[in-house]
């Protein structure tokens, strides 16, 4: 099966140059395939997030190169990279991070209004038809505040997948919600990866929850454990 | 959602309607702003408008005369002088030389608006046994009134001028115990006498000018000045007030008179206009600034509360430059309807003004001038101020990593 994604020999340091320069991942290696569903865990401070941001394009590596789709995305400016992360990555976040100036239907056409520029039919009904698919619909009209953290992360699961992305990219998705919501999140997103075949990766503490996944993968040290 | 709007519209009026409390008070600045920037604008107009109405309706802008008799020192060679001290002549009434051919080519200039030969000069005006120094204008009346507007400051009688009339003002009326019909005899120096009869009594607002000012028809001053066919001035108007003075120089370097501007005859006044000019600019400037000022110091702090939002959406694909043009149009918006309000706030007030300040006769202060195109300015400018004040909170957004951004 083709890989979504490919690591390699990726390497991330802070500080760079300084006395202080700290390297927190040391040659990560790593493939994910189309229709995958892995874990992402590890004890804190082991680098997952900044493994994360660099997978989702939001940070560089220090060295290192990373496939999306079989495309090197070392040497791409800031507008590609923006540009191949708006139509290829999906992203799920522990504070759910809704922009609390729209409404739940607004915010999941955000992605596709960012990437078109201007707000259309089309747009609107896809939108809906993703907060039907997280049993949001009803809730179309409201704002965040007015939401449960197990809706608001389900809004956020339906604005990732916004774009079509082959890669949903989910930071403790679960963490901030009671055992019921964490439940009824995980399988919406266990749903939509068997329907859609979207690759997910999944960063979470909940043991519970990793292993319900096909593929664990243990960050320690900045280091995958074999 | 709004169909017709691109998405930068629409995040940055949504983000602009969900800090309402923080939109409501910068836009209350900027109104508040553009109100004093208006109100002192159309004020100053009005009351500028005003004086130099008054001061242009009541004398020439430019006045043609012939130039100084001058004394040419006695040389007895090229560098030997006989009279070590030359004194100056007496300067006599003189006609312009050749003046019908300098009005014709005044006639000519696209500057110049009306062109009013005039014979002026002293004259006694003696009523029984009352006798008051007087300076007798003689004039076209037909092009003269476009000049000085002495109809409009008729007070009794009318302004008509035939060879045997004479309008006097009411200080010199009063002193003479004359009304409108009466006879004066006008006198002068020469021995030269006429019987005019007043047809007419105007009030300048000046006690001096109603006291020695007099018009007659231009035949009846040539008359009495001796001055048989001549002129003593051409009076002119010109297209632009302001650039009179560079029109009165140029006049003089290309005909054989002097050339006097009102703005040098008036040369105080018009440094008080001046003055109170580049003072308004300043206070605009400042307020301008200071409403700057404002829009940045909101905006920044809204980047600031914004971040999470930037980052999302930067993790979502938005481009540095849609988030840049999030933020300038917020500053742009926001400074076009705090200049509306302004505009209405300062209209408003100017209104108010203009009806409760009034001058000791009860008369305006000023005129209510209210052109539309000072609120068009106003807003254009507010709405430039807003997007260019928006500019570095912008850069600020568009920047932020949006790793750091989401982690907060």
């Amino acid at each position: 099966m083709a890989d979504v994604l490919v690591l390699d020999k990726i390497c991330k340091s802070y500080n760079v140059g300084t006395p202080v320069e700290t390297e927190v991942l040391h040659g990560i290696d790593l493939a994910l395939s189309v229709g995958e569903f892995s874990a992402l865990i590890g004890p804190s401070g082991s680098g997952k997030s900044t493994l994360l941001n660099i997978i989702g394009l939001l940070d560089r590596p220090t060295s290192g190169r990373l496939f999306i789709n079989g495309q090197d995305t070392s040497q791409l400016g800031d507008s590609a990279l923006t540009n191949l992360r708006g139509h290829t990555i999906g992203f799920v976040f522990q504070y759910h991070y809704l922009i609390s100036a729209f409404t739940a239907v607004e915010n999941v056409m955000m992605p596709m209004l960012a990437g078109r520029g201007w707000p259309d039919a089309d747009m609107e009904r896809r939108a809906d038809e993703l907060l039907d698919r997280v049993d949001l619909r009803k809730w179309r009209n409201n704002l965040a505040i007015n939401m449960s953290g197990g809706q608001q992360q389900r809004v956020a699961i339906a604005r990732a997948l916004a774009m079509n992305p082959t890669l949903v990219l989910a930071d403790e998705p679960t963490g901030n919600l009671d055992s019921k919501s964490a439940d009824g999140v995980f399988e919406v997103m266990r749903q939509i990866n068997r329907e859609r075949a979207t690759t997910f990766l999944i960063v979470t503490h909940n043991t519970y929850l990793a292993k319900r996944c096909d593929r664990i993968i243990e960050v320690v040290d900045g280091r995958l454990t074999p | 959602m709004k169909r017709w709007l691109p998405f930068e519209w629409i995040a940055a009026l949504r983000f602009l309607a969900e800090g309402r409390l923080q939109t409501l008070f910068i836009l209350g600045g900027i109104a508040i702003g553009v109100g004093v920037i208006v109100f002192m604008s159309a004020m100053l107009a009005g009351l500028q408008a005003n004086f130099i109405k008054r001061v242009l309706t009541s004398q020439p802008q430019i006045q043609l005369i012939p130039p100084d008799e001058v004394a040419r020192p006695l040389r007895r060679g090229p560098d030997e002088v006989e009279a070590a001290i030359v004194q100056r002549p007496a300067q006599r009434i003189l006609s312009i030389d050749q003046w019908p051919k300098v009005r014709a080519e005044m006639q000519s200039r696209p500057e110049i608006v009306t062109v009013a030969p005039t014979a002026s000069g002293s004259a006694l005006a003696i009523r029984g046994d009352a006798s008051r120094a007087i300076t007798v204008t003689g004039m076209e009346p037909e092009v003269y009134f476009k000049i000085v507007r002495v109809p409009e400051y008729i007070v009794a009688g009318e302004a008509r001028l035939t060879s045997e009339d004479i309008l006097v003002g009411t200080e010199l009326a009063k002193d003479l115990g004359a009304s409108v019909g009466d006879k004066v005899n006008v006198t002068t120096a020469s021995g030269r006498n006429r019987i005019l009869t007043v047809t007419g009594i105007f009030d300048f607002g000046n006690k001096g000018a109603n006291q020695r000012n007099t018009y007659v028809a231009l035949r009846t001053a040539q008359s009495l000045l001796n001055l048989i066919g001549g002129v003593t001035t051409i009076d002119l108007t010109v297209v632009d007030v302001y650039a009179a003075d560079v029109v009165a120089r140029d006049i003089e370097a290309t005909l054989p008179v002097e050339a006097d501007s009102w703005i040098r005859t008036n040369a105080q006044f018009f440094t008080a206009v001046q003055a109170q000019q580049a003072t308004n600019t300043m206070i605009r400037l400042f307020v301008g600034l200071s409403v700057a000022f404002g829009i940045a110091a909101v905006l920044i702090v809204s980047v600031i509360q914004r971040s999470k939002d930037i980052g999302i959406l930067r993790a979502m694909g938005t481009a540095r430059g849609q988030i840049l043009r999030v933020f300038l149009i917020q500053g742009g918006v926001l400074g076009f309807i705090g200049s509306l309000l302004g505009s209405a706030m300062g209209g408003a007030a100017l209104v108010f003004w203009h009806s409760y300040a009034r001058q000791l006769d009860g008369s305006e202060l000023f005129p209510l001038i209210l052109e539309p195109s000072l609120f068009v300015v106003a807003a254009a400018l507010a709405t430039v101020t807003g997007v260019a004040a928006a500019m570095a909170p912008a850069l600020r957004a568009a920047n932020l990593d949006p790793v750091v951004a989401i982690r907060g």
